[in-house]
């Protein structure tokens, strides 16, 4: 198929299953025109690339040329930034077109696609249940089959989470694997760029082409971009291949319906050579204080940029002050004002110590945890990606409920390890997905395993 | 350590940001509620902590110079406000506020 041809069937295919607000609402801002313009440009090409004409969506918080850059948020309604994210040029200059950008929890903060300003996107396995978020937008849009690969960014599980709960993959790279020009702040000590794919093979594809150090990103690092996709040849014989269960992601009142699919996966591995070990990764339980802890403390700092001077909305009060007040009352949304007050509270005088610092203390514990389990000789480790399935909207009004959904893909972004999600079976219809996570820079072992379980399992992944 | 009107009051102010008064109660409700999951952080032995960073060198800085890539459309296409290429905002006499 000839770019055009792809791009086309891409918007039929957001046509077919009302990717727009009267319907999945997961695609917020897209261009047939200007997306048939560049696949002309594509097709036109000598040498087509890596993705050679594919179409690909971005979340709503990357930066792009042409549509506009919300962050799901009114602050923001019909900001058109001036620049490109390197990791949305690189996907460019890879072939790929640009066909929409996609919904999400407003600046990234929500676990359910309910805070987004635009309406929640929907999960389109049963479109009375969330996609899950933030990225929920791009996840809707894979698994919709709009596009093959999305760009989504993982905070605390914004990638892996809504993965899940859409029966895709998710991909959260090593912190400074991908650069993150472009990609507006959150928590800058937690925020990657992070990818979905319909199967692994996308998601690898995707990460190989926007991997690797950008002089434009200070903590990108200045490592080789390994060849991830080469794993998928060395799945059959996993001997010497190590496997950790974390008895913290088993516990107790987990659904035993989820436990039994991800052990399944285990047995798959196992039966091909790898050894699954117990272990242990005793501060898990902390994970989620400590993240509501850091992440608004950052956010509070990253999002007094938004204060109605140089772009976005300004709402006019008397004299600056009101202006910045006013601006930001009426920009911002409930979650994001709280989680603002939060941060600000948690580094306010007199209170620095008793929260932020002692969060930051208990987060190098969680670290250690897992170079402790590496060191160990484990190569990766296996996790459901949730507690639960696609939950329904409106189903978690307290705001500390909420942050549970993150309770098993937090830890990750704590300690900068890649991890990703694989679908591993359905519970009453619903997707559930696995956590792989590897040890810093070593997305390869975490493909390996992926690529393993996507082949051993086939089509139950899905049933 | 329960936050009070006063603290959301207080930090409203710092964040700039106008909580009606309507909206104070609420807020101090939601604040306790997630900062009392965060006391059980207080009991942690954290004697065995290392400083927080990724890997064993710290943040690399680029250089400070210039702006980092050229813009493909001019700030006036996204300011709220400009003027012979300076950004306009309200009269700066308003600005600190009496308890600051």
């Amino acid at each position: 198929m000839t770019a055009v041809e792809r791009v086309a069937e891409s918007f039929r295919r957001m046509d077919d299953v009302k990717a727009g607000k009267d319907g999945l609402n997961c695609v917020l801002w897209s261009d047939r025109d200007a997306s048939l313009e560049a696949a002309r440009e594509r097709d036109a090409r000598v040498a087509a690339g890596p993705l050679a004409g594919v179409p690909y969506m971005v979340k709503d918080n990357f930066a792009t040329l042409g549509l506009p850059t919300t962050c799901g948020s009114h602050i923001l309604r019909g900001y058109v930034s001036p620049y490109a994210a390197t990791c949305v040029s690189r996907l460019d200059a890879a072939g790929g077109v640009l066909v929409g950008k996609t919904n999400c929890d407003e600046f990234a903060m929500g676990s359910s696609n309910e805070y987004s300003a635009y309406g929640p996107a929907k999960n389109p396995i049963d479109p009375s249940r969330v996609p899950g978020g933030s990225s929920g937008g791009s996840a809707a849009a894979v698994a919709s089959g709009i596009v093959r690969i999305a760009l989504g960014s993982e905070t605390g599980g914004s990638v892996r989470q809504p993965a899940a709960f859409c029966g895709v993959v998710g991909v959260k790279p090593t912190y400074g694997r991908v650069s993150r020009f472009g990609l507006v702040a959150f928590a800058s000590s937690l925020d990657h760029v992070a990818m979905f794919g319909r199967e692994v093979d996308d998601a690898a594809l995707a990460l190989e082409i926007v991997a690797g150090r950008d002089p434009l990103d200070s903590t990108s690092v200045d490592v080789p971009v390994p060849a991830v996709r080469a794993e998928r040849g060395r799945t059959k014989d996993l001997t010497g291949l190590v496997i950790g269960r974390p008895r913290e992601y088993f516990p107790e009142h987990l659904d035993p319906r989820i436990a039994a699919l991800c052990d399944r996966a285990l047995e798959r591995l196992a039966s091909r050579g790898a050894e699954v070990r117990a272990v242990s990764l005793p501060h898990t339980a902390l994970a989620i204080p400590v993240y509501y802890i850091v992440a608004p403390a950052e956010a509070s700092s990253n999002l007094a940029r938004f204060d109605g001077v140089r772009y976005g909305l300004r709402l006019e009060g008397e004299g600056l002050r009101a202006m910045y007040e006013a601006t930001r009352s009426g920009g911002f949304g409930p979650e994001v004002t709280r989680r603002i007050l939060l941060g600000t509270y948690v580094l306010s005088a007199g209170y620095y110590d008793a929260y932020y610092k002692r969060a930051q203390e208990v987060r190098s514990l969680i670290a250690a945890d897992f170079r402790a389990a590496f060191a160990a000789g484990v190569h990766a480790l296996f996790t459901p990606t949730t507690p639960t399935p696609a939950f329904k909207f409106g189903a978690k009004a307290d705001p500390y409920e909420m942050y549970m959904n993150d309770i098993f893909t937090a830890t990750a972004n704590l300690a900068g390890v890649p991890a990703m999600s694989v679908p591993v079976g359905r519970v009453d219809g619903l997707p559930v997905g696995g956590q792989i996570i590897a040890n810093h820079l070593d997305e390869p072992a975490m493909f390996r395993v992926a690529y393993a379980v996507e082949d051993a399992l086939g089509a139950e992944a899905h049933a | 350590m329960a936050v009070t009107r006063d603290d959301v009051k207080h930090i409203a102010a710092l964040a700039r940001l106008a909580i009606p008064e309507e909206r104070v109660p609420e807020l101090v409700a939601q604040l306790n509620g997630i900062l009392a999951h965060m006391d059980v952080l207080r009991d942690v032995d954290v004697s065995a902590a290392a400083p927080p960073a990724f890997g064993s060198a710290p943040t690399p800085l680029r250089r400070d110079e210039g702006p980092p890539i050229q813009l493909a459309a001019p700030r006036e296409s996204f300011a709220p406000s400009m003027r012979d290429g300076f950004f306009l905002v309200p009269r700066l006499a308003t600005h600190e506020s009496e308890d600051e």
